[in-house]
């Protein structure tokens, strides 16, 4: 309750809500709105918008629905955000957490790899990765998950490293509890709000990084992407603005979305850090 | 004679959502020059809320809401910020309690205390550097030609201390505004600090203000006491009057609870339960080395109250822990019926653990804030083979042992007072039945009159159950009051180890000496 | 002494992860689906058996793996990045033409971004709460939730298609002749988007830095020491303030050089910059795995060499860590 009343008090993290909740409501009725394979031809091409109400975003360069393709568009979006985003927390949590409850060599061994993975230009890599791979939502999504998770691990580590020194932690030790039931019981559900800030800001950076890939052409063939539809109208921005326009609009909101959340969610979950920041 | 600064019944109102309307209510208070008033009052009191209120630094949200602050005569309640900037550093000094974070990090010492000069447009740049190596020479700081070119880093937290009191008083003000000013430091430095602030007082005919919660600090310094409870003016008046013969009965409680060496025979048993040698420890931060325990050979004898005392980096705390295996020694052994405990691994030592337990320090962080106090007392024994029934009805023994009712079982840390979760770290401790507990400044965080409660409990407890106990402690006091032996350390040594009167009335060693003198307030029975 | 041993540390450190990259590399180009062989031709001669026999041969594709490993890493040591058969030249020549386009680029938008967002960051700080703070946080959250490409399209479709103020691609006018200052000047115009949608992200994510770092610096001890004396506003916030938000703000720079690098694939591919991320595009397209892997590589060192640069910074300005 008190979560709530904090988290309200931010007007952006109530916006970014609502944003969210239409944003998950087009794509989950997305079928039944748009029944049509969003690939499908069914008007004449480059139809402007708010000419045709039946196809009130217009068309694209081959006559397929604008609007057709932006609610398809979010589930993956949101898919592909949303699963990258579980994948960098599945390897960068306990990467973290061991290396913040070890110490020494292990911390030393797995902190040269995060660094290692920090370094890497990791849009580049991304690239790379979808390309040898080929792309599809798989690759995609464990492109995005394998160059996210370094911030997260040190993020769990900083904090693990911090709770171990707690005096709760070692007096846990002392009672004679065993790492593992420490590090699942006693450390990382002290550590679970930065946690989950991190993470509804990484559904955003993993959206952007999504919809970059299917701008190159990395998108997975099969599925209608916003990436994708801004990539293939680049070359006709001066007839058809609108091409690019909405999937663009479409992709800002979303992302503005989730970091407004994730803002709200910081300042309700770590009060002590928001209200240092008035 | 006229004071120098005057609170005329100041009332500071807190913002909404705080826990009371006002940090203070209805404050007078007056401070004249050559003397110091005592602000005292335990945390959560207001006491540094006056102080902050005359700089015009009250925190965000925090306003004056009646009440007037009189400088020379003149009203400065309602100053703007701009006539503040003219009166702060040359009316009024200022110095802080954390020495270690009150200076900035990237400036060098000397050209910190020149900008006092610049703020108020004073002398020409060489001149400001060259007060400002006068004052670092003036506030004793060693080798001050090469520390005027020195960052914060490079100096000892009462070396920085000495650097803020040379800022403050760079502009000779009528008033010093000392905030807890040695709180944080070690009772060596303290003492060194008390004597530096009153020196200067001194020889510059200041008002001081000097806010602290201890008893003893204020025994040292004060001419004239205030004493705040809860945001109330409870009493006030010469410090040979208060400090003697209170009206106010908060002001006799809080003089009772002060810890009162006494020293009482314990027929100790000579039968060492626990025993330390040569043992070894080393730290490395970088390229620097520091041997937190340098061949420490000690016993522990069953029964009995033993006191580490020693100053932060003395190495009592490694002792300690070394004892409870929190750290594993690099060198030497510590046998405990027989075996070497300091080798033990895996399930040899697991089986030991339950055999030595820990009161921590910090009763705000010794309690897993997520879990109920009833998975707090029953893990150690359940992850020992008690059934959880059996488990739950012994926490529940427990709580009511420590003074708790066995209600608090379903509740979570947060909704205890920082006195009753300490209770709840010994249950916690004695959960597992250890024969050997170690308190590591385990009072140090707690108020004065709760800190005097706890150690009552821990007393009782220690006769009721016959444990042995150590006491790592930086306060002599305390440990004057519990322990029947003590062990002084310096520089990861045992400097000196005897029973407690002999180590308190016939030390045998300098730097003993010297600690029980600086120690504030301490008084032999 | 000690300053020289620590350029020694970093430098073997980032041999390390030089090293690192050419494993990860190596082993991308194996764990692809199908024929290493076929990967390294890419689309050149995919079908042709002849040939894949040959680069076999040539790259020893029959032989153990760490024997290719070992060959692949001297080759490299030796500045070989590999053949593009697509284009029929070497990777590094490829690369090396290219690359000054990317530097002036990434630089570009680098500095404006970092001048740019710590100005907006510690404007917006110095006025927390006033709607002048409330003006630049959104904007640079706006900035923040922006794709590249997409900022990069939309400046295109404003600045050149509509207002036609600036050229919407390439990267000098061709075929102009133009030398000298008049080239340069050429060149600038042509530059002005590119880097500045490159950098609006980059400056977003500097000023909502900066101003997270004021305010934290701005909560410490040492400020109320500052206010104590008596200093005005502005001295502390410049002097005290200022001065220790940005350390920062300094590793956060190092970090994000390699975010520049891949921002430039895109902005370059829009723009049609000349640039190695334009290349990398290319080589996607046309399946060109050599000449991929050797843009990241090279892309990657660039990041090792700026993170190496920004640490020695950070080495002069913090105290703590030049003088030990």
């Amino acid at each position: 309750m008190d979560f709530w009343r904090r988290f309200a008090s931010n007007r952006g993290g109530v916006i970014g809500l609502v944003l969210l909740v239409i944003i998950v409501a087009v794509a989950a009725t997305a079928p039944l709105l748009f029944p049509n394979n969003p690939w499908k031809m069914v008007s004449r091409p480059f139809l402007p918008p708010f000419e045709n109400m039946k196809f009130i975003l217009g068309t694209d360069t081959v006559g397929r629905d604008v609007a057709a393709g932006l609610a398809h568009g979010a589930r993956v979006s949101l898919l592909v955000g949303l699963v990258s985003t579980v994948a960098a927390l599945l390897i960068g949590i306990p990467m973290g957490a061991l290396a913040g409850y070890f110490g020494g060599r292990v911390d030393d061994a797995l902190m040269r790899i995060t660094e290692f993975f920090q370094t890497v230009p990791s849009f580049a890599l991304a690239i790379v990765i979808v390309a040898i791979f080929q792309p599809s939502v798989v690759s995609i999504t464990l492109a995005i998950g394998i160059v996210s998770w370094p911030p997260v691990a040190r993020l769990v580590r900083g904090e693990v490293m911090s709770l171990r020194k707690r005096e709760y932690v070692e007096a846990a030790i002392l009672q004679g509890l065993s790492a593992p039931s420490i590090i699942l019981r006693q450390v990382l559900p002290n550590a679970i709000s930065p946690i989950i800030v991190m993470a509804s800001l990484m559904v955003a950076s993993a959206i952007l990084l999504e919809s970059s890939l299917s701008f190159l052409g990395l998108g997975d063939p099969n599925l209608m992407s916003w990436g994708y539809m801004i990539g293939a109208a680049r070359t006709v921005i001066r007839q058809a603005w609108w091409l690019s326009f909405f999937p663009g609009v479409a992709i800002v909101l979303t992302v503005l979305a989730l970091n407004l959340i994730g803002e709200s969610l910081n300042d309700a979950l770590n009060p002590r850090l928001s209200r240092r920041r008035s | 004679m006229e004071p120098t600064l005057k609170i005329e019944h100041l009332t500071i109102d807190l913002p909404e959502g705080a826990d009371r309307p006002h940090a203070i209510r209805d404050v007078s208070l007056a401070l004249y020059p050559g003397r110091t008033l005592c602000i005292v009052g335990e945390s959560g009191s207001g006491k540094s809320m006056s102080a902050n209120a005359v700089m015009g630094l009250l925190p965000k949200g925090v306003t004056v809401g009646s009440g007037h602050i009189l400088f020379e005569g003149r009203d400065i309640t309602h100053l703007t910020e701009e006539q503040f900037q003219d009166l702060r550093g040359a009316g009024i000094g200022m110095i802080f309690q954390e020495p270690m974070t009150a200076l900035n990090p990237l400036m060098k010492i000397g050209a910190q205390i020149a900008e006092v000069f610049e703020a108020h447009g004073r002398l020409t740049p060489p001149e400001r550097a060259a007060r400002a190596l006068d004052l670092l020479r003036e506030v004793g700081i060693p080798d001050p030609e090469r520390a005027q070119f020195a960052y914060p880093f490079q100096l000892s937290g009462g070396q920085r201390q000495r650097v803020v009191i040379a800022m403050a008083l760079a502009l000779e003000p009528k008033v010093l505004i000392a905030d807890e000013p040695t709180t944080a430091l070690d009772v060596t430095t303290q003492a060194q600090i008390l004597r530096l602030i009153k020196d200067l007082q001194v020889k510059h005919g200041m008002a001081v203000m000097f806010v602290t919660h201890d008893f003893g600090v204020v025994s040292e310094i004060a001419d004239d006491v205030a004493v705040i409870e809860l945001g109330e003016l409870v009493e006030q008046g010469p410090a040979s009057k208060v400090l003697v013969n209170p009206d106010h009965p908060y002001t006799r409680r809080l003089l009772d609870a002060i810890p009162k060496v006494e020293f009482h025979e314990t027929p100790a048993k000579e039968v060492p339960l626990l025993r330390v040698r040569d043992l070894v420890k080393e730290f490395r931060t970088g390229d620097r080395v520091v041997r937190a325990s340098d061949h420490v050979s000690i016993d522990l004898m069953r029964g009995e109250t033993l006191g580490i005392v020693g100053e932060s980096g003395s190495g009592k705390s490694t002792l300690g822990r070394a004892i409870v295996q929190l750290i594993k020694p690099d060198s030497g052994t510590i046998e405990m019926d027989g075996q070497d405990i300091s080798r033990l691994r895996g399930a040899a030592l697991k089986a030991h653990r339950k055999k030595i337990q820990m009161i921590f320090q910090d009763p705000y962080a010794s309690l897993n804030p997520r879990a109920r106090i009833g998975r707090i007392l029953t893990e150690g024994p359940m992850a020992h083979g008690k059934s959880r029934a059996e488990a739950y009805a012994r926490a529940r023994e427990l709580l009511v042992l420590v003074g708790l009712k066995d209600s608090a079982m379903d509740r979570f840390p947060h909704e205890f007072s920082g006195g009753q979760r300490q209770r709840i770290g010994i249950a916690r401790a004695l959960a597992l039945d250890p024969e050997i507990i170690v308190a590591d400044e385990a009072v140090s965080a707690l108020d004065v009159s709760v800190q005097a409660q706890v150690l009552d409990l821990l007393e009782d407890l220690k006769t009721r159950l016959g444990l042995t106990m150590i006491f790592v402690t930086h306060d002599l006091r305390v440990a004057g009051k519990i322990c029947d032996r003590i062990a002084v350390m310096q520089h990861g040594k045992i400097v000196e180890i005897g029973a407690a009167e002999q180590v308190f009335r016939h030390p045998r060693e300098e730097y003993t000496r010297n600690l029980l003198d600086a120690a504030p307030g301490l008084e032999l029975q | 002494m000690k300053i020289l041993t620590r350029i020694v540390g970093r430098l073997v450190k980032a041999a390390v992860v030089l090293l690192a990259i050419l494993v990860l590399n190596f082993l991308l180009i194996h764990a692809a689906p199908g024929d290493p062989a076929a990967v390294m031709a890419g689309e050149a001669g995919a079908t042709d058996e002849m040939f894949l026999a040959q680069l076999r041969e040539k790259f020893g594709l029959d032989q153990p793996l760490h024997v290719q490993l070992w060959k692949y890493i001297s080759d490299v040591a030796r500045l070989d990045l590999g053949y593009s058969y697509r284009q029929q030249m070497p990777v590094l020549d490829l690369i090396l033409d290219r690359l000054p386009a990317t530097l002036l680029l990434t630089g570009t938008a680098f500095a404006v971004s970092l001048v740019f967002g710590v100005l907006a960051g510690v404007l917006a700080a110095s006025r927390v709460g006033k709607w002048s703070d409330t003006l630049i946080s959104s904007v640079a959250l706006l900035f923040y939730a922006t794709p590249l490409f997409w900022a990069a399209l939309m400046g295109v479709l404003l600045f050149s298609v509509t207002l036609g103020w600036l050229p919407p691609f390439g990267y000098e006018t061709v075929g102009s002749g133009f030398t000298g200052w008049r080239r340069a000047l050429d060149i600038a115009e042509h530059l002005v988007l590119p880097a500045l949608s490159l950098g609006l992200f980059f400056t977003a994510v500097y000023s909502r830095m900066t101003r997270a770092s004021m305010l934290e610096v701005s909560q410490m001890d040492f400020v109320k020491t500052a206010r104590a004396k008596g200093l005005s506003p502005a001295v502390i916030e410049r002097r005290h303030i200022l001065r220790n938000a940005l350390l920062p703000i300094v590793t956060l720079a190092g970090l994000q050089a390699g975010q520049l690098v891949g921002g430039a694939v895109l902005t370059e591919t829009v723009f049609a910059w000349p640039g190695i991320g334009r290349l990398m595009f290319e080589a996607l397209t046309q399946r060109d795995y050599n000449v991929l892997l050797g843009v990241f590589f090279v892309s990657a060192a660039m990041v090792i060499l700026f993170n190496l640069i920004t640490d020695l910074v950070y080495g002069i300005v913090d105290p703590r860590i030049r003088v030990q």
